[in-house]
């Protein structure tokens, strides 16, 4: 176990420095930063200022190892833009997105396990249809569009829940909804196969034979089973979430990491969008290996690989 | 994904799915169809504006005007219009997307499940990366960069999207690489490149046709997303995310604007996911999730 996790680690940890050099190179792609720093209206002499003051004259290999280094000591440099510490703004916005991204994982949740045991139990019925069907529904609504429909519907003409802002927690419910939706296809498929595969089982059979409860069976045996890719599913689709919340925190005026990012983007912000970039991307990876090593803690199968 | 299984022999295919690859060839077709005559089926042009006649109300609802099935936009431009040639900027963004990441994925994934070893954990780190990296995020961050544009796009979707199909390509050339055919190949004295093109490429050629479906509609809805939010297509363009987008401004007064282009969206989605399901249960292509 120990040496799958240090496997694991490092893997984990190569994937990181690549992830760094990409979203460092992303924002170079423009070409010249200061230019579009400077703005349109800039002169030479400006632009040559901008330039020196943020460095951008030096090679590009020392540029990266100086965002680097301070990357690593939790320095993202300063916004041009909002004027403060792009680690400071990404902390003050962090729990909005992560509380917007564990709602939506709880809706999604809530409805796929339910819906995914109900399809297994009822394999190659109507009622299994239907909720691939549902799932299917899911997969093709696209999210911005849901949530201004919600907006219209939920908010303004039934009046039940609040438009947009994040003064309660009433203000998540919408937002979680719509995020919730991107999960729940993939969480109820592989409920639904996985309780299909645990159904089948010999061990099933056995605790049929001892005659378990129908309820006993399902909850107790097959589910603790079917659990297992699901964990780990749901860890990696909370990463992908909190990288898509950015449209959904956007529609809804929700000022968290991902609004950030977009502000930042419309305002050319390149220490903010790098520093999001690569924070997400971070906590994707760090979801990722935690679901590994769950896994691989409660299935010693998994540990070779 | 890891449950993928070549399958020799045909599943009985249930009515109900192959119910579903009917409909879902029929909504595609009609939609590449109504892309492709676009020019000559439009009843306006999508967009020479008319202030005098702004949002008009589409033919259900009452004081629509004749000659504007689907009403106008803010702007005075014929709805209909616009949503017909925005069925052509999701078909090309979809097929060209599509196109792209298919061959960087098949590219990877078949290099990887066939050669194995140092090639293989090359393959398995570079979809690692890929995946930990924020597309929608990322895709934004590039368009606001260089200024958007449909190629453009195209283009970063096409990168971001290879994914799936690298996984697909490398699971399925793997089971292949050992069968009996493959081997007879090999003692025919075929090449490496004739034996990946002839003998691998074609039989794991159905999954990636069904994993061709699902990114289409993940690059169609992500393009949607890209111009709803302003780093997409440019305007004027009817890209249907940019419909939403601009009818943003009268939903609470005017809902059909921005249901018009949803529920499009939607259908066009929803049919090529039916459709990649049915090729999936047709071509006993297992399940490449």
């Amino acid at each position: 176990m120990l040496r799958f996790a240090l496997r694991r680690l490092i893997v984990a940890l190569l994937v990181a420095l690549t992830v760094m050099v990409l979203s460092f190179m992303l924002t170079r792609l423009s070409g010249d930063l200061a230019i579009s720093i400077a703005g349109a209206s800039a002169t030479q002499a400006d632009v040559e200022i901008i330039r020196r003051a943020y460095g951008l004259d030096r090679p590009l290999v020392v540029q990266f190892l100086d965002w680097i280094g301070r990357a690593a000591m939790g320095d993202f440099g300063e916004s041009f833009f909002f004027k403060a510490r792009v680690a400071d703004l990404i902390a003050e916005r962090m729990p909005i997105t992560l509380t917007l991204g564990l709602t939506g994982l709880a809706i999604a949740l809530i409805v796929s396990i339910p819906l995914g045991m109900l399809a297994a139990v009822r394999e190659n019925t109507w009622v299994d249809r239907l909720v691939q069907v549902i799932a299917m529904f899911g997969q093709a609504m696209p999210s911005f569009w849901l949530g201004l429909i919600l907006m219209i519907t939920l908010g303004l003409q039934l009046g039940w829940l609040p438009i947009s802002g994040t003064g309660s927690w009433q203000h998540y419910v919408m937002p979680g909804i719509v995020l919730a939706f991107s999960a729940i296809p993939a969480l109820t498929r592989l409920t639904r196969s996985g309780m299909i595969q645990a159904l089948g089982s010999d061990y099933i059979r056995t605790a049929r034979a001892k005659g378990l409860s129908r309820l006993s069976i399902l909850g107790k045996h097959a589910l603790r089973n079917a659990a297992i890719p699901v964990v780990s599913i749901a860890a990696v689709q909370l990463g992908f979430m909190l990288g898509g919340s950015i449209v959904i925190e956007t529609v809804f005026a929700l000022h968290g990491v991902g609004f950030l990012a977009w502000e930042s983007i419309s305002k050319n912000d390149f220490p903010v969008v790098q520093a999001v970039v690569l924070v997400l991307a971070l906590i994707y990876i760090a979801l990722t290996m935690a679901a590994d090593l769950l896994n691989a803690l409660l299935d010693p199968r998994l540990r070779s690989a | 994904m890891s449950g993928a299984v070549v399958m020799p022999a045909r599943r009985r295919v249930a009515w109900g799915k192959r119910a579903g690859l009917v409909i879902g060839g029929v909504i595609v077709g009609a939609v590449l169809l109504v892309a492709i005559l676009a020019p000559w089926i439009t009843p306006h042009d999508p967009f020479v504006q008319n202030l005098d006649n702004r949002l008009s109300v589409p033919f259900w609802m009452e004081g629509a005007k004749p000659g504007h099935l689907l009403g106008t936009d803010g702007l005075g431009r014929d709805y209909l219009s616009r949503l017909i040639y925005g069925a052509r900027i999701s078909m090309l963004i979809g097929l060209l997307t599509v196109v792209t990441s298919g061959l960087i994925g098949t590219t990877l994934g078949v290099l990887g499940g066939f050669f194995g070893g140092k090639v293989d954990d090359a393959v398995l780190f570079a979809i690692t990366c890929r995946l930990a990296i924020p597309v929608v995020l990322v895709a934004l961050a590039v368009v606001g960069l260089l200024g958007s544009s449909l190629t453009l796009v195209i283009l970063v979707l096409g990168l971001l999207l290879w994914d799936r199909f690298a996984v697909v390509a490398r699971s399925t050339t793997m089971q292949v690489r050992n069968l009996d055919y493959v081997s007879a190949a090999w003692a025919a004295g075929l090449s490496t490149p004739a034996i990946l093109l002839k003998e691998i490429l074609p039989n794991i050629a159905s999954h990636l046709a069904v994993v061709a479906t699902l990114e289409m509609a993940l690059a169609i809805l992500l393009e949607a997303a890209l111009s709803f939010l302003g780093l997409g297509v440019p305007p004027p363009l009817p890209s249907w995310g940019l419909m939403i987008a601009e009818g943003k401004d009268y939903m609470f007064f005017s809902p059909w604007v921005i249901f018009i282009p949803g529920v499009a969206l939607f259908i066009l989605v929803f049919g090529i996911n039916l459709l990649g399901d049915g090729l999936r249960d047709l071509l006993g292509a297992g399940d490449t999730r």
